[in-house]
């Protein structure tokens, strides 16, 4: 390395003092472009009537927000915030219990484990349009695998009961691998010696894990439910593949919402409005689960 | 480690390993159906009775699926080098500087994870309408050539390196930058590793943005060219079952070979179990 002359010292010290934000500069820039701005923009736009090409031409203030929550778009919003709870409520559950079932499984001794760590965790290698495709031809009524081996007759994804848990189903899928691979990390940092106190007390297999397991790996699961219900919230291409949305409006969550209103109604001031309120629904929701965390969590 | 008795672990392998089955059974049935001719498809058989290319070759005949993917691999490898430079600039200043306002600037940082890309795509989708590059690979580029997420893990990197190094290599007279590129950048590259395969692996997987900004064939992304070969016929699933397996190749293999790094890696900084 070379030394720097004395005459530079002083120069090299101001550089020295600027220097740390061109390291985060690039960042930086990028996210304003494409975050800050974007979310700014939204929030502009949901204040304003806009044009076919998506630019306000007139302010209305609160208008697109009376409209979304109380007027004449009010039911279908609700229907679709419903729609998108109950689906949230699937996936999560779903997807954290399979999770933690296949983490807890994977994370005993036997043969062939390494194997069973593979196929636990490759979900999260897989795309939702892959699954969602695979799903719309399993569930096909007349050529699909599902039918025929439950020996039914159901149309799955075109009846209003069966459409939303069908979707559903399949995102858990998806959704096993990431959780699979963080609840297994934190089994493994679990203290060994509570499992041997556990068994000198003589829990059995349910019980250790009831008792021992769930409460360790606890602040894990909420960070995983925090992603998983912020996902879930914002799942679209297994709803537009295997659905569109449909039967009706009974797979319509809020984010399927927004694209049609933006993207086939032109009306972008009130798809941003829309947005807006997921975005707050999200933030006040991921507040409530870290209130949660801090009276749960040992 | 308590010792579990032999029947146990019999019943836990055994259940382990029908769970395994369920879960991989979806991407079994696809690569059976893919071989299969359309008389079997219509009676539902689990297997076919022989190995028929058929499905293949009419996937590529509707779909150009190979340009499909070259366009993803090019767009998740761009977007994976610029992420993981972008991160580690940003991870090593955050982890290793001194600097007014870092605290608050991290914060920052973090706060755009809790904006929902989702709900901001359509702004989005208007600024590269007006900046006019729709249907370009800067509009597939751009928007992710960095992440929160890439910049705390870089971050979570750099702060694991002793802090002595750094002191020791400075009074060697390195300076500053000289210390990332010579130093810092080789002694994170297992951090690099895993966020590299989690970030190609989002891109390649990546479907409404494509999917809005990309409107010719020849910029289409693989996801959005599965949707295509669903549209092209709606009782064709042998060819979309071909053509899946196709696109999944590329997605699984980066996972397999990748998996013990990825996996290591993801959940050595990021949470405290």
């Amino acid at each position: 390395m070379t030394t720097q002359p004395a005459r530079a010292s002083k120069t090299r010290l101001s550089f020295e003092t600027v220097s740390p934000y061109l390291y985060i500069l690039p960042s930086l820039l990028l996210f304003t472009l494409f975050v800050f701005y974007p979310f700014a923009k939204t929030i502009y736009l949901s204040l304003n009537l806009t044009d076919q090409t998506g630019s306000a031409i007139q302010f209305v203030g609160l208008d697109n927000f009376k409209s979304v929550l109380i007027g004449q778009s009010s039911r279908d919003f609700f229907f679709s915030l419903q729609i998108t709870l109950k689906y949230a409520a699937m996936v999560v559950t779903g997807s954290l219990a399979l999770g933690l079932i296949c983490a807890i499984l994977a994370n005993e001794e036997f043969r062939g484990r390494g194997l069973v760590r593979t196929v636990f965790a490759m979900p999260m290698s897989i795309s939702s349009a892959c699954i969602a495709v695979i799903g719309v031809f399993a569930l096909n009524p007349t050529m699909g695998v599902i039918n025929s081996l439950l020996g039914t007759n159901i149309k799955w994804l075109r009846d209003i009961h069966y459409a939303l848990p069908s979707v559903a189903v399949v995102t858990v899928w998806m959704n096993i691998g990431l959780n699979f691979i963080f609840l297994i990390a934190a089994l493994q940092n679990v203290d060994a010696s509570l499992y041997e106190a556990g068994a000198i007390e003589g829990a059995n297999f349910f019980q250790k894990h009831w008792h021992i397991t769930l409460p360790s790996v606890s602040p894990t699961l909420f960070f995983l439910l925090i992603i998983n219900v912020i996902n879930a919230f914002q799942a679209y291409a297994q709803i537009r593949l295997m659905t569109q949305g449909g039967p009706g409006k009974y797979t319509r969550t809020i984010i399927y919402a927004i694209y049609l209103e933006a993207f086939q109604n032109n009306r972008y001031g009130m798809s941003s409005a829309m947005s807006v309120v997921l975005f707050i629904i999200l933030f006040v929701l991921t507040l409530i689960q870290f209130k949660m965390e801090k009276k749960v969590t040992y | 480690m308590v010792k579990t008795s032999k029947g146990a672990v019999l019943l836990i392998a055994l259940v382990s390993f029908m769970l395994a089955v369920v879960i991989v059974s979806p991407l079994l049935y696809c690569l059976s159906a893919s071989f299969m001719t359309e008389k079997e498809l219509y009676a539902t058989k689990l297997l076919p009775a022989a190995l028929s290319l058929d499905n293949y070759r009419s996937a590529l005949r509707v779909a150009p699926i190979f340009r499909f993917i070259l366009n993803s691999t090019f767009v998740a490898i761009a977007c994976t080098a610029a992420q993981l430079f972008t991160g580690s600039l940003a991870g090593y200043a955050f982890g290793c500087l001194e600097f007014r306002g870092r605290k608050p600037l991290f914060l920052l940082f973090l706060a755009t994870m809790m904006i929902p890309g989702n709900a901001i795509i359509i702004a989005n989708y208007l600024t590269m309408a007006q900046m006019k590059l729709l249907n370009s690979y800067w509009a597939l580029i751009l928007p992710y050539m960095t992440s929160a997420f890439c910049v705390f893990n870089m971050r979570q990197a750099y702060m694991s390196l002793p802090a002595e190094l750094r002191e020791a290599a400075i009074i060697d007279g390195c300076n500053s930058f000289q210390f990332f590129l010579h130093v810092g950048l080789p002694l994170t590259v297992p951090f690099l590793g895993s966020l590299g395969i989690y970030t190609f692996l989002q891109i390649w997987n990546q479907y409404l943005w494509p999917l809005l900004v990309t409107n010719s064939i020849e910029m289409r992304t693989v996801q959005i060219g599965i949707g295509m070969l669903q549209n092209s016929d709606a009782m064709a699933y042998g060819p979309v079952m071909a053509g899946t397996i196709m696109i999944l190749i590329p997605s699984v293999l980066v996972f397999i070979l990748g998996q013990k790094t990825l996996i290591s890696g993801l959940t050595a900084g990021s949470v405290k179990g």
